[in-house]
């Protein structure tokens, strides 16, 4: 009866099934280290326990005696709902239970145990049917170019185009389609008051998953991953924030907590825009404070002018700053600017530190992440400007970066006018950075702004700055036009609010 | 009336649902520490049984003014005599920390209060208190319409509070995600009328609800008001949205400790029209200090240090009509460090502690009137504060400074650490808890033999409700039990008599404390405490 099925949908089913286990245990791995920083560990230890599963699988399967068809769409089903259910489960359990990594282990196992039931209950229904001996190689052999095709497609077009969580949802329907297939494919084989039953279920699991699917946008709110346009190569999990290091296109991207900080391809257009032009208006700039800009960047371009003699890096967490001295393309790329002698680096809120310090400074960059949440909305208030005040002497530069202009223009003027509103001289100023667009800066003090082309470093150094187009990023284009949105200060917050209304939707 | 157990304590204050919510049934292991403190309830008892006799004393000393009490009234009393010229006095302290209900502690850089956190922006019209702030360095400047100007660092920084409703937290008091259409209209009615009460004036021009309250009108339709219940008064205007209810009961155990249907409907209403912007009809803004109004204590107790004198237990006052008419007033107390007797001879002598108090301590106290304290009626808190190694992990609205947990009879906590921009790790909640309806169950000696492990299990099967693991976060959890901590606001006591004549000077004594408004704020203990320094100045200059 079976024979009349042509053969070669029967090894498509294997191959659905082997891609669909495979991804099962690839979207284990890359989730945990993802969550959990330390992806050697993560992934030995999801693969060990998926290949133990698997053994438990198929040595559990003997047990199946009788009705084999329907026991096998059933675990097709079980499959899809499990592993479908899989990321998305993970990515919302994370922020709520303690025992995140029981909890994947256990997800782990249970996908491996059905996986592994499946080959061994499948070739045992074919047998009857086929030559075994054919049957054996051309199953084992469509399982194993199920798991290349899977292990190949999983980075280079699933993560990046769907995400984590949609990707887990797509095989959970692709495999609860092979369940439903399967009542067709195997109809003979079944009891014909069950074939109905079955099918209702597999509907069911559909309809879950295809909801699941549609509401993913929904579900990864909380993991960002679906942002993270590259593979990722590198986690770290802080106590206060996720970052993540993914490759793509000849470079390398840093993100925290899902959000772009610099993309290598052209991060020094937006380190020479953001500290340049500050230190040019300083003759013989010597002492320099840094706030925020654990990547090291912004200390590379200040340590290109030979007088200065003692940097300050202020940045919160020892994570980002302890990458940047140790994960080699990022000293590669900051040129161990963190290792150098006159660099001090204080893993501190600036928030607090700024009363704490008694120092005075030639010039700040504040390199803050963007205000997207109270915690860094107030590290652009009046009153920390106006404590950065004791800082600084009257002929210091101060260069902020405030987001973008062109998507966020109330944030962006926003800031402006609230370090006007501390007492600053401002000068709004602008630069182009193909990963983020136009980029918003400006260039505070407490006297008249005067930038001295001449004291750039000398050619070469360079890449994207040099002693004529350094006026044109004080000239603002028309969209960019000044605005007076509210003053932000401690009590009302106002940023963060801008910031989220014009970024909703976009970041 | 034996012990209470642990079990019946939680499910009392809490709710019975609670009681499964712990591990009350079978005690629960903790690795955290703490303490159980409280106002200096034995030496209180010394007084109460006040047949204890200063034989002879031979520590006599002259000084002009004794100011009896370090609370906030009895600091503002001196405040004032100093910064009008005048600083002969001596200030008497019966526990080794000022502050009385306004007092704080610190664990090295962390800061909190013990009592009360916060105070509004002062209306234009309340000049001393600006003048205060002014010196302080908390109001800037004036600008031209009176209106104090107040730095940035002393408002509360936002985000300033959330509630903990159906299980989510929300922005704001009033969680509008869980209310009806119809709770939502009559929140919004229930606001009109407030504004209504904000602007209403009487024929002298006095407004009906301002603070101090002795500047408010004394019209008998605000003295109706405070003849009914403010549940009664949310009848009467066809309210009965049970989310309004929680709202407007939440406020009255926030500000009095009494519940929405022992709070009289004047006081209920103050709460909320006396801190209207006249212009705009928005909520005052609230001014805060890590160690909550601690700080106005340590910053008043700085300006005369010399003057104070803690630990010193004032047993008797003996007002002069009694010695004949040039002769001053004595003031006899126990140094509670030396143990040995001493006497202050005054002219003048302010009493700053509670009116309960002065009755026992006053000899022939208000001509031996009864009647002249009994009406006081003091209510019990407990606050603990909770130290935190870290913060736990929430979705949604993030950590406010206050947070309120919808379901509780607590007030929920304040999060002190939040003033000074500490948002990563370690920090300090501060948890309120005001016997709003509960207190009669219980009788004192029974409350006072709960111990501190029981109290800590109260406070974190409370926390657990919004936070299911808060108990791992724990490193110390410190509880103070305030007996008579707070005058009562009921029906009826704010616009009597009796409250109203407690404000004029017995013989040569004179009073301040805020249980004279018959509510318990800021600015009513430092009003009295002006009001009574400046009694005394025009006396005696
Ligand atoms: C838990 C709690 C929270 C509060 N929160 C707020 C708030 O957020 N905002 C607000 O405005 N108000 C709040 N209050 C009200 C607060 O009580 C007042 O703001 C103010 O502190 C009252 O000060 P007082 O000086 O009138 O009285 P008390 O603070 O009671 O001071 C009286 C002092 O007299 C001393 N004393 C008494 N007897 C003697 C004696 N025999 N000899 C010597 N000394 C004696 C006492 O030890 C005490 O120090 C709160 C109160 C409580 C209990």
């Amino acid at each position: 009866m079976l024979n009349r099925v042509p053969l070669f949908l029967l090894y498509v089913n294997v191959l659905v099934i082997a891609v669909c286990g495979l991804i099962y245990e690839l979207l284990a791995g890359t989730l945990a280290s993802y969550m959990l920083g330390d992806s050697v560990t993560q992934f030995s230890l999801v693969i060990g326990t998926y290949l133990s599963a698997m053994g438990v699988g198929a040595w559990l399967s003997r047990y199946i005696q009788q009705q084999l068809a329907q026991a096998f769409v059933e675990i097709e089903l079980a499959l899809a709902f499990l592993g479908g259910f899989s990321a998305p489960l993970l990515f919302m359990a994370f922020p709520f239970v303690e025992w995140f990594r029981p909890l994947l282990l256990g997800l782990v196992f249970a996908v491996g145990v059905f996986v592994g039931l499946e080959l061994p209950l499948l070739m045992r229904i074919l047998k009857e049917h086929l030559d075994f001996s054919d049957l054996v190689s051309k199953v084992l052999a469509f399982d194993y170019v199920g798991a290349l095709i899977a292990s190949i497609l999983f980075p280079l077009v699933f993560v990046p185009y769907l995400g984590l969580v949609r990707t887990s949802l797509v095989f959970g329907i692709l495999n609860a389609c092979v369940g439903l297939w399967s009542t067709f494919l195997l109809r003979p084989l079944l009891r014909p008051h069950h074939v109905l039953s079955l099918r209702i279920r597999a509907a069911i699991v559909l309809a879950l998953l295809a909801a699941g699917f549609f509401q993913a946008a929904q579900m990864t709110r909380f993991g960002e991953e679906s942002s993270l346009g590259g593979k990722i190569i590198h986690t770290v999990a802080s106590p206060y924030q996720r970052i993540a290091v993914t490759s793509k296109r000849g470079g390398f991207q840093l993100y925290l907590n899902g959000h772009l900080q610099f993309n290598s391809t052209d991060e020094y257009r937006y380190h020479e825009a953001l500290v340049h032009p500050a230190l040019l208006g300083i003759d013989q700039p010597k002492r320099i404070l840094v706030l925020g800009g654990g990547d090291g960047l912004a200390v590379r371009e200040i340590l290109r002018y030979p007088s200065i003699q003692r940097v300050v890096l202020v940045d919160l967490d020892p994570a980002m700053t302890d990458l940047s001295k140790s994960f080699p393309p990022l000293v590669a790329l900051n040129g161990a600017s963190l290792q150098d002698p006159r660099v001090e680096v204080i893993n501190q809120d600036a928030f607090l530190w700024v009363n704490q310090s008694s120092e005075l400074f030639d010039a700040v960059i504040i390199d803050f992440p963007d205000p997207g949440s109270f915690s860094i909305g107030k590290l652009y208030t009046t009153h920390f400007f106006r404590k950065l005040k004791d800082r600084i002497s009257a002929n210091t530069l101060v260069s902020i970066q405030c987001t973008s202009p062109l998507v966020a223009p109330q944030s962006y003027w926003c800031i402006v006018r609230t370090l006007e509103a501390a007492g600053f001289v401002v000068k709004p100023f602008h630069a182009s950075v193909p990963s983020f667009g136009v980029w918003g800066y400006a260039l505070a003090s407490l006297s008249d702004i005067q930038i001295d082309a001449n004291r750039l470093p000398p050619d070469g150094q360079l890449r994207f700055l040099n002693s004529k187009n350094l006026a044109d990023l004080f000239t603002l284009p028309q969209d960019i036009r000044p605005q007076t949105p509210q003053i932000n200060r401690l009590d009302n917050q106002s940023l963060v609010r801008y910031y989220d209304e014009e970024w909703h939707g976009i970041d | 009336m034996g012990s209470i157990s642990r079990r019946d304590l939680i499910a009392t204050l809490l709710g019975a649902s609670t009681a499964t919510l712990s591990g009350c049934s079978k005690p629960q292991g903790h690795d955290f520490q703490g303490e159980l403190l409280g106002q200096d309830s034995h030496h209180g008892h010394r007084l109460r049984e006040s047949n204890f006799r200063p034989d002879s004393i031979h520590d006599w000393q002259d000084v002009p003014v004794v100011i009896v009490g370090g609370g906030i009234a009895g600091l503002s009393a001196a405040w004032r005599l100093k910064r009008r010229g005048f600083e002969d006095f001596v200030l008497l302290e019966l526990e080794s920390k000022l502050g009385g209900t306004s007092r704080s502690s610190n664990t090295g850089s962390f800061h909190y209060p013990w009592g009360a956190h916060y105070i509004t922006t002062p209306l234009p019209s309340n000049t001393d208190l600006i003048e205060l702030l002014m010196e302080m360095g908390v109001v800037d400047e004036i600008a031209p319409d009176g209106t104090p100007i107040v730095g940035e660092e002393y408002l509360c920084r936002e985000p300033e509070e959330r509630v903990f409703a159906g299980g989510k937290w929300h922005e704001g008091l009033f969680p509008e995600s869980i209310a009806s259409p119809d709770d939502i209209d009559q929140y919004a009615a229930f606001n009109q009328q407030i504004k209504y009460w904000s602007d209403a004036h009487d024929a002298q021009g006095k407004r009906f609800f301002d603070l101090p309250i002795a500047n408010c009108s004394d019209d008998p339709q605000a003295q109706e008001l405070d003849k009914i219940s403010m549940s009664d008064w949310l009848g009467q205007q066809g309210w009965d949205s049970p989310v309004l209810k929680w709202f407007v009961d939440y406020a009255c155990r926030d500000d009095y400790g009494l519940s929405i249907d022992r709070t009289s409907a004047w006081a209920g209403i103050l709460y909320f029209a006396a801190r209207l912007k006249n212009k705009d009809h928005m909520m005052q803004d609230v001014i805060t200090w890590p160690s909550g109004n601690g700080h106005i204590v340590d910053y008043l107790s700085q300006q005369f240090e010399s003057h104070i004198r803690t630990r010193f237990m004032v047993a008797k006052i003996r007002p002069s009509d009694l010695l004949g008419r040039d002769a001053n007033c004595e003031t006899v107390g126990l140094d509670l460090e030396t143990q040995k007797w001493g006497g202050y001879r005054a002219k003048r002598v302010i009493w700053a502690g509670p009116q309960f108090v002065a009755s026992r301590v006053i000899d022939g106290f208000r001509n031996g009137n009864p009647i002249s304290s009994t009406p006081f009626r003091y209510g019990w808190w407990l606050v603990a504060n909770v130290h935190l190694r870290d913060r736990p992990v929430e979705l949604g609205e993030s950590l406010c400074w206050d947070n309120v947990l919808y379901d509780s009879q607590s007030l929920g906590y304040v999060v002190s650490t939040h003033q000074s921009g500490i948002d990563h790790g370690p920090c300090v909640w501060t948890w309120y808890y005001p016997f709003a309806d509960q207190q009669t169950k219980y009788s004192r000696e029974q409350l006072l033999l709960v111990p501190w492990s029981d109290w800590a299990e109260l406070v974190l099967t409370d926390l657990q409700r919004a936070h299911p693991k808060i108990r791992d976060l724990v490193t110390r959890i410190d509880v103070f039990r305030w007996g008579h901590a707070m005058v009562q606001p009921y029906p009826g006591f704010v616009w009597s008599q009796t409250r109203r004549d407690s404000v004029l000077p017995d013989r040569n004594v004179h009073f301040a404390n805020t249980d004279l408004s018959g509510l318990a704020l800021m600015e009513e203990a430092f009003y009295h405490g002006v009001r009574a320094a400046d009694e005394i100045l025009s006396v005696l200059s």
